[in-house]
């Protein structure tokens, strides 16, 4: 690893203030894909400012079927919410599905979203939930924020806050992990809201997470795996790679879109 | 340099380090515990698995800055003086490792995981615990042996 400056931030506006002294920083959360791409020297930032330990960023809170979770909240946090898992178990069921419990135990839903890895979880849910990501700047609905493969919508110097969305009616994430790196080769959030079904794709995509509308119309009318089999997965948007080319990962979503819907229910 | 002040295994250490030093070598090297195993150095093998303030995590993948202040257990911090902890034990009576690299980040691991269903009332079965191993490697691929010291443990933990 390159040299860095390590600074722990006392609050978001402590955390922009030390931004903008840097030379070149970085926001670090949990750190479970920034230290380890440092210690490859595939990222060298002057100085790394940790948000882990601000208060205001952390917890679940719910009100009625509207859940705000703070950008600091572990994965391990989201899956062991009972509370959280009586509303949306498909979030908990995600998130403890992430890594492995020690990566749980560090590593943020905020960290993750900004980061935006084509093959993370989270996004597939932020767009499939229709959340809204809450930065120090703004509040962006999800889709405008996961910009393309590792680019979001966030400036330098913003950082995420909290994410919240209202619980669905029923929603499930179901994915196809990559046999060594345990990576979604394929991962498909489905989610049903008042008759309007909503799918999101992560890992198969070749510009990282995004929405298929064609899924969406045929489960709105018919929410059942039966209807996610006439609808067209286009081979032209897939990644095609040494792990699994365009047509395999055009198939294993629809696979993927057919298990959520019926673990869905 | 960071000035980096824990409390591992309950004794208050502190030292000054680069910014960059890694968790598992301030273990190592500053204060020379050395069951802490670096395997991989890429998150995945769990050879490195250390409790940070009750948690398991892997201390190959933060800086020794990030957990000051915090509280660390080591495999060294288990057992109470001569009598081993009973996932200690239970490794030992069930012959849950071979070349033993592995094994400090497997019992970290195992610890922590039995803490974790118990709190939540949950039931640690050897499907559960196999999953749960999902971030530990043995290369020597004893995980039968493994899985069974873990159920063995759990019951008497």
């Amino acid at each position: 690893m390159y040299e860095t400056v390590y600074h722990r931030a006392t609050s978001t506006d402590d955390a922009v203030a030390k931004m903008a002294e840097a030379e070149d920083a970085k926001f670090v959360s949990g750190g479970m894909t920034l230290i380890p791409t440092m210690k490859q020297r595939l990222a060298a930032p002057s100085d790394l400012i940790d948000l882990r330990h601000i208060d205001a960023m952390k917890g679940i809170a719910i009100d009625g079927k509207k859940v705000t979770i703070g950008a600091a909240t572990t994965h391990a946090e989201v899956a062991s919410s009972s509370e959280l898992a009586d509303l949306c178990p498909a979030i908990c069921n995600l998130a403890g599905h992430i890594g492995d419990p020690h990566v749980r135990h560090m590593g943020t839903i905020g960290g993750s979203i900004a980061n935006n890895d084509p093959a993370a979880d989270y996004p597939a849910a932020m767009i499939g939930l229709g959340a809204e990501i809450m930065t120090t700047k703004r509040t962006l609905p999800a889709e405008d924020f996961f910009v393309g493969m590792f680019e979001t919508a966030l400036e330098d110097d913003e950082i995420i806050t909290a994410v919240s969305f209202t619980a669905p009616d029923k929603a499930a994430y179901s994915k196809f992990p990559n046999p060594a790196s345990r990576y979604a080769m394929a991962g498909v959030f489905v989610a049903m809201n008042g008759g309007d079904a909503r799918v999101a794709v992560t890992g198969a995509g070749s510009d990282g997470v995004f929405r298929h509308t064609g899924m969406e119309d045929a489960l709105s009318s018919n929410w059942s795996a039966d209807a996610v089999s006439d609808a067209e997965v286009d081979e032209g948007d897939m990644l095609s790679d040494l792990h699994g080319d365009a047509r395999y990962r055009a198939n294993l979503v629809k696979v993927m879109a057919k298990r959520a819907v019926a673990a869905a229910g | 340099m960071a000035s980096v002040s824990i409390k591992v295994n309950g004794k208050d250490v502190s030292g000054e380090v680069e910014d960059r030093t890694l968790l598992v070598e301030f273990i190592r090297e500053n204060l020379r515990l050395t069951g802490t195993h670096v395997g991989c150095d890429t998150s995945q093998c769990g050879a490195c698995v250390v409790h940070m303030d009750g948690k398991a995590i892997k201390s190959c993948s933060i800086l020794a800055a990030q957990a000051n202040g915090s509280e660390i257990t080591t495999i060294e911090g288990l057992a109470n003086g001569s009598e081993l902890h009973p996932m200690q034990t239970a490794f030992k009576e069930n012959h849950g490792l071979q070349c033993g690299f592995c094994t400090p980040g497997m019992i970290m691991a195992a610890t922590d995981m039995v803490r974790r269903y118990k709190e939540s009332g949950r039931e640690l079965d050897e499907t559960a615990i196999r999953e749960e191993l999902e971030g530990n490697i043995c290369r020597c691929t004893g995980y039968h042996n493994i899985v069974k010291s873990i159920q063995d443990a759990a019951s008497k933990m």
